[in-house]
């Protein structure tokens, strides 16, 4: 298998009977290879919709879904869901199996030899910040973050093009999740596969994501592109809404001080010191705290990188 | 040879059965009272003894070894292994029968007098206990209402296995349908098979008449509820 | 059953011992000899009784709850019939059999048969249920046929809930089966009830033969419980 594959909506619908308004109406999205793709939106958007229709948990009414240009219709199901990885919120290990056996699950329906299994979980189990140790426990024993890091390692284990998955950390506490977004955005670097991936969380989709796709109620795709695209330029009120109002201070979020340019440093100490690695919003933030307009930015080893005017903040938010 | 003696007959004798319950109402019925006679004697002491026992434990949430071991109990000893043994302590007759099967229908409900009021939401008795209710209002008002569906489940499976065990007692005296059914040489295979049918009418008719009687007793608001399968 | 005398059951050759004219409580001395006469004859097909009762049980309750789990529809005229068959008493149903098939171990199977499938049937069906809906949902995600799910996923999962049914399911069948005693001289209610029925009932051979069946049924108690550790070793 290629190790990314290219996935394409072509104006799929999907209506459930009994209902007026469509689960997903003429959804047309391209996913290029490679892509962190987001779906987010408000509950009845569809996105859950969009995804289980990938790899055919759910069929669909009408339009087509293409992976590398094959239709997914085109394939024995079986076969399609073994080169798809799946995770889910509440992950769904087998509680009778250990976790080594749970990441060893589809290799062993594709017929891998023992060794090959065993290698296999155990380089997953290192990707994924497990211990080697970890592969004899059981599901039982192990944390909630722990079990989404195998259900993670489990859906990678045969090397799929695709990842799915469905607000795989909507079920932890705050501060696992955050760490495990950061761990999967690192991930996501080294193993450049295409990952679709749903959230009903704005944060997390700007935070994620290359590309984030709004659906808004009625399964309608309201805006699909790079987060700070749609920040600048929400396409309509929906999406402005659902963005938040502080979408401006957002856009300074995804921004660090080590990319932008900045004023050489002025002979002033009364300056806020602030870290190069850290946000332009966090800039702004401490401008406004100190009550100044402008703060001295530092590198890792304390030399002087420059300063940061607030209009420079203005400047970015132009283009 | 101690054998007990059996007919050996065909589909007809089956059938026959019913005639000789036609024929013979008054005796059967007058039968079918003895065994109720007994089974409600043994009943009253059996709920005398496990439903305080249980409901108590149930309510201070301790003892559950108690309760699993009641039910284990309950199934592991043989009927007739009961009925001997008070046979033997007490002799032959009403007494030890009564004894005997009480052993037997305490099993149930304890086990399940117990669930049902242990089993009771601890939300709720928490949010009794905050508002001020002593432990016995607590008892009386939330959780024998709440516990009534598991707790009546036990009283009926005990009353129809009480009622359906009575007949093996007649070999020690106990009297009732099971005189019949183990004297085969005096009423034959037909008056057998027709004190059998009337057995499993008696159970039947326990079992939906204490049925209607749960559900009279219910609240209202937990008809629709269903059970927890406290025992079989 | 005859309403003449029963045999002896203890073989009086004038050499009775004070204990058992006595009929003392206990009689070590008849225990030992008479075990292999009467008692361990009658564990053994007490015990052959009990096992061949439930795992045809265990068979046929299997298959009806494999279908049933295809088929939800089938689960409640199962499970009513089920009930149905509970509530008949083993004696009537004993004496009912043998006007089909006479004193043969075929009528005191019948019966013990149908009160294993019965206590079986509903716990192999809900352990098969049990399997939790995001493990499925998993499965199924990941490409696993139906049959795959059933026997790699629904089967080890509903395997505590099988063990916990096959554990009253003996249990209730050892109890019942002395009741077989009526039909024949076979298991252990028949010592129990031939010493019922003397002039004055035999205390040591009630009590013997009585602790032989609760023995029998705590050690396959014990012997299901040790299976339980070692198969499903993953349930804590």
């Amino acid at each position: 298998m290629p190790p990314a594959a290219e996935l394409v909506f072509d104006r799929v619908t999907k209506r459930y009977a009994g209902r007026d308004a469509a689960a997903l109406l003429e959804l047309t999205l391209e996913i290029p290879a490679g892509t962190f793709c987001v779906l987010v939106g408000p509950s009845g958007g569809g996105k859950t919709t969009a995804l289980k229709l990938v790899n055919r948990l759910i069929p669909f009414d009408e339009g087509d879904i293409r992976i590398d240009g094959r239709s997914i219709t085109g394939l024995p199901v079986v076969e399609l869901r073994r080169g798809i990885g799946y995770v889910i919120q509440q992950v769904g290990l087998f509680p009778h199996m250990s976790v080594g056996e749970n990441v060893e699950t589809v290799p062993r329906l594709l017929g891998w030899d023992r060794a090959r299994r065993r290698a296999r979980s155990a380089e997953l189990l290192e990707l994924v910040g497990l211990e080697p140790a970890d592969a004899k426990r059981y599901p039982a024993q192990l944390s909630g973050g722990q079990r989404q890091r195998v259900g993670l390692a489990r859906a990678l284990a045969a090397d799929p093009p695709l990842l799915l998955m469905d607000e795989p950390f909507g079920a932890l506490d705050p501060i696992t999740r955050h760490r495990l977004q950061l761990e999967l955005r690192r991930l996501h670097h080294e193993v450049a596969k295409t990952v679709i991936f749903v959230t009903h969380d704005i944060d997390e989709a700007i935070l994620m994501g290359d590309r984030i796709a709004i659906l808004r109620e009625g399964g309608v795709l309201a805006q699909y592109d790079t987060p700070d695209a749609i920040l600048a330029h929400p396409t309509d009120d929906f999406v402005a809404r659902f963005i938040g109002e502080d979408r401006a201070l957002r856009r300074l979020a995804l921004r660090t001080l080590d990319q932008i340019p900045l004023d050489p440093a002025g002979a002033r100490d009364e300056l806020p010191h602030v870290s190069d690695h850290s946000t332009v919003r966090n800039a702004v933030s401490l401008m406004l705290e100190a009550g100044v307009d402008r703060v001295l930015v530092v590198g890792d080893d304390r030399s002087e990188r420059g300063e940061l005017p607030f209009a420079r903040a203005t400047e970015l938010l132009r283009s | 040879m101690g054998a007990v003696i059996f007919d050996v007959a065909n589909g007809h004798t089956f059938l026959q059965g019913f005639s000789f319950v036609g024929d013979h109402p008054g005796f059967l019925a007058h039968k079918a009272l003895e065994q109720l006679e007994l089974s409600v004697a043994a009943l009253a002491i059996a709920a005398a003894v496990a439903l305080p026992v249980g409901i108590i434990l149930g309510h201070l949430h301790r003892g559950s070894t108690v309760a699993i071991g009641a039910s284990i109990l309950g199934r592991a000893l043989p009927s007739i292994l009961l009925i001997a043994i008070f046979l033997t302590i007490l002799g032959i007759g009403f007494v030890n029968n009564m004894f005997a099967l009480a052993v037997l229908g305490t099993g149930p409900m304890l086990t399940n007098a117990y669930a049902s009021v242990d089993g009771v939401e601890r939300d709720v008795t928490d949010a009794a206990r905050g508002m001020g209710m002593s432990g016995l209002q607590i008892l009386r008002r939330v959780e024998l209402p709440l516990a009534l569906p598991l707790l009546f489940t036990g009283i009926r499976i005990a009353a129809v296995t009480v009622v359906a065990t009575a007949p093996i007692a007649a070999i020690a005296g106990g009297g009732g349908l099971g005189d019949i059914i183990v004297n085969q040489a005096s009423y034959r295979l037909q008056g057998v098979l027709g004190a059998c049918y009337c057995v499993m009418a008696l159970s039947a008719g326990v079992w939906l008449g204490l049925l209607a009687l749960q559900r009279i007793v219910t609240p209202r608001a937990l008809l629709t509820r269903v059970p927890m399968t406290g025992d079989n | 059953m005859t309403a003449a005398g029963p045999g002896p059951v203890i073989p009086n050759f004038g050499q009775a011992s004070a204990c058992v004219t006595g009929n003392n409580l206990f009689c070590w001395g008849w225990v030992r000899d008479h075990w292999g006469d009467t008692l361990e004859p009658h564990l053994v097909q007490h015990a052959e009784l009990t096992v061949v009762a439930v795992a045809i049980g265990f068979a046929i309750a299997f298959l009806l709850a494999l279908v049933s789990h295809r088929l939800r529809a089938l689960d409640q005229p199962i499970a009513i019939t089920a009930g149905l068959i509970y509530t008949i008493p083993s004696l009537v149903a004993f004496q009912i059999l043998i006007a089909f098939s006479g004193l043969s171990n075929t009528t005191v199977e019948i019966p013990l048969i149908g009160y294993s499938l019965v206590i079986l049937y509903p716990n192999i069906a809900a352990g098969l249920r049990s399997a939790p809906p995001d493990v499925l949902e998993a499965a199924r995600g990941m490409g696993l046929r139906p049959r795959q799910v059933l026997w790699r996923v629904e089967l080890p999962l509903a395997l505590p809930a099988i063990i916990a049914g096959l554990r009253v399911a003996v249990v209730s069948t050892v109890a019942v089966a002395t009741v077989a005693s009526l039909v024949g001289d076979r298991g252990l209610g028949y010592p129990i009830f031939q010493a019922m029925r003397l002039p004055t009932p035999f205390k040591t051979e009630i009590y013997s033969a009585g602790a032989l069946v609760v023995g029998l049924a705590l050690g396959f108690d014990l012997v299901l419980v040790a299976a339980r550790r070692v198969l499903v070793g993953w349930a804590q």
